[in-house]
């Protein structure tokens, strides 16, 4: 396939071939080499920069990659230290041993952390994983991570868990106690006896050794505990962990053990787990991991409200994986592979996507472009709506001087980088507004702004209209701390044109400020008035004060304050037409903006069964055979027998009949072929035709659309919906 | 007071041993006169049962060591497979009578071999002219185990034709052990539960060493006094009495009270321990929490238990999922057409319901259903269109997984399809 895309490469190499390859993003997982930069490309001449894209690619991942293991770092620290807490302090107790009365008396529990993780199953793994390595590095080397498909009985549980235990005692600078290390597990009696020798005699050993030596392993404790972990309590049978946990309590003098249950649901699943009597064994606390939503707002905040990346996701792409994110799996992980999955693609499919780099790079690559990369200039549809809004001789020089076209691309992408940093600061500052008001017309996240403003001119949607009718009636407090908190954000954005903003912002709120003075005497006003209206008694004056009132608030100039708030409003809706126009306006967009959402969607929420109904109804949809092109419902005798047997079975009710289905088989595919009188071969095409007709229906049993009936031997039924 | 007495034991053990076991002496004695002299044969196999910490394997343990026979107690929980038990028996064996590192111990894996081990470790450790006891704690676990072990260990004394004893003890009655015909019935003995008096009497024996015997006694009583109700267990009275102790000194440490005060002290500690009894008892605080909050002084409100955070956010489709796995597994199928077609025609009201439908379906428990059903009403009870795509028919594998797991969730539809 790939020698025939490179063939097909060859013969145009204007534009990307559009065959169907497998592209595997663990390609950047190996070492850069000139193999996978090819892969990357497919074609064997570099007019489009294929290996500087592979090479930008990946150091951009790499750059992404380390950023979201920061933030999830720092979103772990709080838990990690929680744990850290309840760890030593029940360390402390097992180590004290001490002869006061309240210990003796009181029964030894099991310390035992509840970790509740939340429904996203799929991001535990990377918690536990930071868990237990926080763990090696300053508390214990002794941690054994259970699943409970590993685990169907007790006995299982004790061999998976000695079988990680034993092993996971790997000091830096101790060869000799390799051999120990090396006991075989199978000559281990797989009982807790076993365990307990097994701990005693590796803590005396750490206890024996030269001070030197300790230091090295000073950052774990002197007997440290023994930490197991449950990854899904709620997937572990009752049995075995009742087992394990009534064994353990009989021990916890001997061993320090600490149990840790990642729960993914509620804490409540312990007790339904385990009844009171196991459960008055263990000491139990409770610990909350951050919220899947939390983790994604920050991680959206780090990736894509910011500038450090020349990569940026267009409107539609981000719309799905939000609504994987939140319609499916909340899983933060998959999101970071979905934005994987973008960059990868963007930089493959997009040629001009070498030019997706740090600014600092930019001049350098733009000028090194070669002639058909300026013709892929010339082709985006945002630089030709661009070329058409300028002067003729101008257009004249873009479209047939390279180095002009190329001195313009510059400037236009030093403008879109910016647009973009300007963009995201106006867009904090108007989330600042937005995400205060009653019932978030513009959405309480900021994501949900960010995706109106990208779709389309947010200043145009009624959305938008009410937001700003509810701002000019916010009160003076908000609105004085709302624009603090704009200023200290444009003050702290890095855009250059934020300095008369800012003027104007700290204008308003001196303004604000001088107004406290002029308010006393408004105050006096209303309160004559309000006075005058409570001496009438009489309910016929009062109507008509009330309606004086009423007419005269209605003709009244506003006061300084309401004017004030128009103007602050009318200000920042301003700001958001100047800096807010959505991204696929700008020119050249397609650089830096990954937008083919259709692509996307096809990969992360694929639809099996419409796609399996596709291939078997109109397979010139996949086979691109121009014979197989049919129109409506009709049957053409060229496609492959499985289909013309599947159109043929949608007609049918519940129950077919196998010799009709044949008989309707045999009349499709004879119907382009000559009517032959000849008896002998017609009796062999009959075979033929049998055989094609019986693999047929076998291949549509695979795959699940019929099965053999028993009410009647020489019918079959249909498994897919529509045969009632 | 009947004093525990037997010829064959000096007198000092017997009454050490009375003291180390309160209100079991009537028990105690009966295993003494069944237990007999050190060198007679006793009965082949003893069954002991009784409630929850009712004493049975602490009497036993102060029984055999007091009176330093030779024994082997072995918790059936931890050895989960008939050859660890049988060769922890036979481990213990060999160190029980001397002091020497247990030689690595045979691989023995039926009770052909054990018994052939067993009786060579008793030649060899001396021990033929003595009965040897061996107890196996939670006996339950055996019936588990191969179908021969049960019944060997009741016929120990016959196959290894030696003096030895196999005492058993259990929760649960010698009834629901007994495997088929033919199998030997073993003295069953039952250790009755502790009276309030008794729980009392042992509660106050080990009493701080600070405060008087009757300043705890009264402590105990008044903890006797709200628990009782709800706990028997004595291990749990004595963990929970040392968790509140320090709440009950409480006036007398700050010198309000003095130790004779018992209404102030009462009136101090009563709603404490009622709180107690909804917090630690039933294990949402841990006790370390409790008695930090103790110590702290802070009210046990702030302190969320494991109950409270019974919200559960699920994915959009995730939720729908789950309900429509609900309404598959409760509603019957003829309803669907009526619930979830928009014009399903007219219904007879009188006989739309069957006889047997009419006992609530949530008592029944939920049934089996098709997992095109539960796609069907996913797609009816989902307000948009809902694209059959790949992320959903995964789900489905695990919301199957969680729909007998987490009768939670299940609760939670409850209310929310009601």
């Amino acid at each position: 396939m790939s020698d025939n895309a490179a063939a097909r490469g060859d013969m145009s190499t204007c534009s990307v071939s559009k065959g169907c390859f497998v592209f595997k993003p663990s390609t950047k997982k190996r070492k850069l080499s000139q193999s996978t930069a090819h892969d990357f490309g497919i074609r064997n001449d570099d007019s489009e920069d294929t290996e500087l894209r592979f090479v930008t690619c990946q150091s951009l991942w790499n750059q992404i990659k380390s950023e979201t293991e920061k933030v999830q770092e720092d979103l772990n620290k709080q838990l990690l230290d929680n744990l850290m807490n309840f760890l030593s302090r029940f360390h402390s107790e097992f180590q004290e041993k001490t002869a006061e009365w309240t210990c003796r008396m009181k029964f030894r529990e099991i310390p035992t952390a509840a970790l509740v993780l939340g429904v996203n199953v799929t991001d535990h793994d990377l918690t536990f994983r930071s868990v237990s390595d926080f763990l090696q590095n300053n508390i214990t080397p002794y941690i054994a991570l259970l699943e409970a498909k590993d685990c169907p009985g007790i006995k299982n549980l004790m061999q998976k868990l000695m079988g990680q235990l034993m092993n996971c005692y790997v000091d830096v600078d101790s060869l000799e106690d390799e051999d120990y290390v090396q006991v075989s597990q199978n000559r281990i009696r797989c009982s807790m006896s076993s365990l307990i020798k097994w701990y005693e005699s590796v803590t005396k050993k750490t206890d024996s050794e030269t001070p030197s030596k300790k230091r090295t392993t000073s950052t774990h404790w002197q007997s440290p505990p023994v930490v197991v972990i449950f990854k899904d309590m709620e997937s572990f049978t009752t049995k075995v962990l009742q087992d394990f946990i009534v064994i353990c309590s009989q021990h916890i003098h001997e061993l320090p053990l600490v149990l840790i249950f990642g729960i993914a649901t509620s804490p409540m699943i312990i007790h339904r787990l385990l009844p009171h009597s196991v459960s008055s064994l263990l000491c139990i606390e409770l610990f909350q991991s951050l919220s899947c939503k939390d983790h994604l707002s920050t991680i959206i905040d780090k990736l894509l409200l910011t500038a450090q990346f020349p990569f940026k996701l267009g409107e539609k792409v981000l719309q799905v994986l939000i609504n994987i994110f939140l319609y499916h799996d909340f899983s933060v992980q998959n999101f970071i592979k979905g934005f994987q999955l973008c960059i990868v693609e963007h930089f493959y499919s997009q040629p001009l996507s070498v030019l997706c780099c740090q600014l600092a790079d930019l001049q350098k690559r733009v000028h090194s472009l070669s002639h058909d990369q300026c013709e892929n200039i010339r082709r985006l549809p945002s630089f030709r709506r661009y070329v058409e809004e300028q002067e003729s001789g101008k257009q004249v020089a873009l479209l047939t001087t390279d180095n002009f076209l190329k001195e313009e691309t510059q400037k236009l992408l030093e403008d879109l980088h910016v647009y973009h940093e300007n963009y995201v600061s106006v867009l904090r500052c108007l989330h600042v507004f937005t995400s205060s008001l009653p019932k978030y017309p513009l959405g309480k996240q900021i994501r949900e702004l960010h995706c109106a403003c990208l779709e389309n001119q947010v200043w145009e949607t009624e959305e938008y209209e009410s937001s700003l009718q509810l701002a000019r009636m916010l009160n003076k407090s908000d609105l004085v701390t709302m624009l603090q908190q704009c200023m200290e954000i444009l003050l702290s954005s890095s855009g250059k044109e934020f300095d008369k903003t800012v003027e104007k912002l700290k204008k308003f709120l001196t303004e604000f400020e001088n107004l406290e003075a002029e308010a006393f005497q408004e105050q006096d006003v209303s309160i004559s008035s309000q006075k005058e209206l409570q001496k009438k008694t009489d309910l016929y004056h009062l109507q008509k004060t009330l309606l004086e009132l009423k007419e005269s608030r209605r003709s009244k100039k506003l006061t300084k304050f309401e004017m004030l708030r128009f103007e602050v409003v009318d200000y920042i809706d301003s700001l958001v037409r100047k800096y807010l126009v959505p991204a696929d306006r700008r020119t050249l967009h397609e650089i830096l903006y990954f937008n083919t959402a259709a692509v996307l969607r096809g990969h992360l929420n694929a639809a099996p069964r419409t796609a399996l109904h596709t291939a078997l109804n109109n397979p010139h949809w996949y086979l691109k055979n121009q014979a197989l092109k049919c129109d409506g419902g009709s049957i053409s005798n060229k496609a492959p027998d499985i289909c013309i047997v599947y159109k043929l079975h949608l007609e049918c009710g519940r129950l077919i009949n196998l010799v009709d289905w044949l008989e309707a088989f045999s009349t499709v595919v004879m119907a382009g072929e000559e009517p032959n009188a000849d008896t002998a071969s017609s009796d062999q095409m009959d075979d033929i035709i049998h055989a094609r007709f019986i693999r047929a229906v076998s291949e549509l049993e695979l795959l699940g659309f019929i099965k053999p009936s028993k009410q009647k031997t020489d019918h079959v039924a249909r498994l897919t919906w529509g045969g009632c | 007071m009947p004093n525990l007495e037997h010829p064959a034991y000096p007198a000092a053990a017997l009454l050490h041993l009375e003291g180390l076991v309160p209100c079991r002496e009537s028990q105690v004695s009966m295993l003494l006169s069944i237990f007999g002299e050190r060198q007679q044969f006793s009965f082949p196999s003893i069954f002991i049962y009784g409630h929850t910490s009712s004493g049975k394997t602490y009497v036993m343990q102060t029984l055999l060591k007091t009176l330093q026979l030779p024994h082997v107690f072995v918790n059936c929980v931890e050895c989960f497979t008939s050859r660890l038990l049988l060769e922890e028996i036979l481990i213990q064996l060999q160190s029980c009578s001397c002091e020497t590192e247990p030689t690595s111990p045979v691989p023995c894996d039926t009770f052909n071999d054990f018994v052939r081990l067993f009786k060579q470790a008793l030649v060899s450790r001396g021990l033929q002219d003595q009965t040897l006891y061996i107890v196996l704690d939670r006996a339950e676990q055996l019936r588990e185990m191969e179908a021969n072990i049960l019944p060997a260990f009741l016929r120990l004394q016959e196959l290894t034709d030696s003096n030895v004893t196999v005492v058993l003890l259990s929760e649960i009655v010698w009834e629901l052990f007994r495997p088929n015909v033919g199998c030997f019935d073993p003295l069953t003995l039952y250790f009755p539960d502790y009276s309030i008096g008794h729980l009392q009497k042992i509660l106050s024996q080990n009493h701080p060493p600070e405060y008087t015997a009757d300043f705890y006694a009264a402590y105990i009583n008044i903890l006797l006094g709200v628990f009782y109700m709800v706990c028997r267990d004595l291990k749990e009275l004595r963990h929970l009495a040392a968790l509140n102790f320090s709440k009950y000194c409480e006036p007398v440490v700050r010198g309000e009270a003095n130790e004779r005060d018992t209404r102030k002290l009462w009136k101090n500690i009563e709603p404490h321990l009622k709180k107690a009894m909804q917090t630690v008892y039933l294990r949402e605080i841990s006790s370390s929490q409790w008695e930090r909050l103790q110590h702290d002084g802070g009210e046990p409100g702030q302190l969320k238990g494991l109950s409270a955070h019974t919200h559960v956010e699920l994915p959009y489709y995730s939720k729908f999922l789950l309900i429509a796995a609900y309404l598959a597994s409760y509603n019957p199928v003829r309803t669907d057409k009526r619930f979830f077609l928009k014009h399903h025609g007219k219904i007879k009201k009188t006989n739309f319901m069957k006889k047997h439908e009419k006992t609530s379906n949530h008592l029944l428990g939920p049934k089996p259903f098709p997992l095109d059903r539960l796609l069907a009403i996913l797609y009816s009870i989902v307000d948009k269109r809902v694209a059959p795509t790949a992320n959903i028919f995964s789900q489905e594998s695990s919301t199957r997984g969680k729909k007998c797991k987490f009768p939670l969730l299940q609760m939670k539809i409850v209310s929310v399809a009601t």
